[in-house]
């Protein structure tokens, strides 16, 4: 078995952490490599660096700072943002990431998955899905880092994830933007509906406010890694404690 | 301190390997020149990606000779591992380095649990080997993979995940893990380290 995975993720801006609430607004939260660091120190079981303005701005993110972040780390970590061909998802990896994750870019052509998927082996290609609730559906968004670019990509989600994993995706992470940074839980029925369509990985995001928040979306979504920022960055939730929490709870944790 | 030498073949995530080598103090060389394999103190295999990709690869650069007659200490991580068996199912029917009797076989283990087996997982130890001193049974290592080594004599130490993962196995001077010791925290930092160790 695995352990079910706490995953920090650090919305990365200009090399600085950033939160915003609902994908506007951001604050500044902390330098990247600090909180890397901690989070490692902390136990965290993974983490996720999104360069958010890559994307809408067209740029790719900075190799020689995932490099630095991979001479820190002894833990898995992934890197997103503006990632657009096989040749960059190639150049993060060589630089020592462990998986990137495509968002917008595998909206824009989904063959990009399975050409990633081909030469780097599709364990390393996580795709990302940005999605809101409409009426009694899900459907996905893109450029969500940008409050201007942001738009609906004309897609439902659970189509999305079920292509996404048939392309070669190794992960999905489903990123619940109803429930993003308002800390009232992880959206379960979205995600239990996710869990139920794939056979890979899923990690759940957008919501985390508690430990009671995790061991729900654990228990009843059935996902292998939940991801959080903000209780994180302010201090709101200790991982240690949190993860002394679940495994009281009855969850696999790495402790 | 020690030296080694790791296989850059384009089918494996080398910087992370080579970081983690790193803080343990190791002089780490990068290298696909079958000479400067020969010659290597101790070598790790990487590997991330496709067998077969990864053997057409050793093929076209010349190691497969090299690797098969190294006589030091060899060190196969993750596909690195797998390489070191006879066939592997991936894409069909690939021959591997043939180094350990046994087919790589793809990942089946039910239960509704997602493949690839991506996350942390504890090792059950088998038998005491030099590479796994001071590691704890339990420890937790961290694995990604979709396909599985064969479970047989030359298994140290399982990880479970719906049936026995052969996670570090070993035949006479060549060693694999199936999980990430780069990426492995304390106990992953450890085994390295032994490796290191290791009479060369």
């Amino acid at each position: 078995m695995t352990a079910r995975r706490i995953i920090p993720c650090l919305d990365v801006k200009d090399g600085r952490v950033v939160k915003g609430v609902r994908f506007h607004g951001h604050t500044d939260m902390g330098d990247a490599a600090e909180l890397a660091a901690r989070y490692r120190d902390q136990g965290a079981d993974e983490l996720v660096f999104y360069d958010i303005t890559a994307s809408p701005e067209g740029r790719t993110l900075d190799y020689g700072w995932v490099r630095d972040i991979a001479r820190l780390l002894d833990i898995p970590f992934s890197v997103a943002g503006g990632i657009r061909s096989v040749d960059q998802a190639a150049r993060c990896l060589d630089h020592g990431a462990d998986k990137v994750s495509i968002n917008s870019p595998a909206l824009e052509r989904p063959e990009l998955i399975g050409e990633m998927a081909q030469r780097l082996g599709g364990q390393c290609v996580v795709v990302g899905v940005d999605s809101k609730r409409a009426g009694d559906d899900w459907f996905v968004h893109q450029y969500t880092g940008d409050p201007e670019a942001s738009r609906g990509a004309g897609r439902r989600t659970l189509d999305w994830i079920v292509e996404a994993q048939t392309l070669g995706a190794g992960e999905i992470v489903l990123n619940c933007m109803d429930e993003d940074g308002v800390r009232r839980g992880y959206d379960i029925p979205q995600l239990a509906a996710a869990r139920a369509c794939l056979t890979v990985p899923l990690v759940a995001s957008g919501g985390a406010g508690a430990p009671v928040h995790f061991l729900d979306v654990f228990e009843q979504a059935d996902v292998s890694g939940a991801l959080a920022a903000s209780v994180f960055h302010t201090g709101t939730l200790a991982i240690p404690d949190l993860k002394a929490f679940l495994s009281d709870a009855g969850q696999e944790i790495r402790l | 301190m020690s030296e080694v030498a790791i296989l850059a073949y384009g089918a494996g995530n080398v910087a992370s390997v080579q970081f983690a080598l790193e803080r343990l103090g190791a002089t780490v060389r990068l290298t696909a020149d079958p000479a400067a394999v020969a010659d290597a103190e101790r070598l790790i295999l990487p590997g991330v990606g496709a067998a077969g990709y990864a053997m057409s690869r050793l093929r076209d650069l010349s190691l497969i000779e090299p690797i098969r007659a190294f006589p030091r200490p060899l060190l196969g991580v993750c596909l690195g591992q797998q390489l070191l068996f006879e066939t592997s199912d991936e894409g069909g029917s690939v021959d591997l380095l043939g180094l350990i009797p046994g087919q790589v076989r793809p990942l089946t283990p039910g239960r509704g649990l997602p493949v690839p087996h991506m996350g942390w997982s504890r090792l059950s130890r088998l038998r005491d080997d030099p590479l796994l001193d001071g590691v704890e049974d339990g420890a937790w290592a961290y694995f990604v993979h979709g396909f599985v080594c064969p479970d047989g004599p030359a298994t140290l130490a399982r990880a479970d995940y719906g049936g026995p993962v052969p996670a570090v196995v070993r035949a006479g001077n060549r060693w694999g893990c199936q999980f990430h010791p780069e990426r492995s925290a304390a106990a992953g930092a450890r085994i390295l380290n032994n490796f290191l160790e290791l009479p060369a």
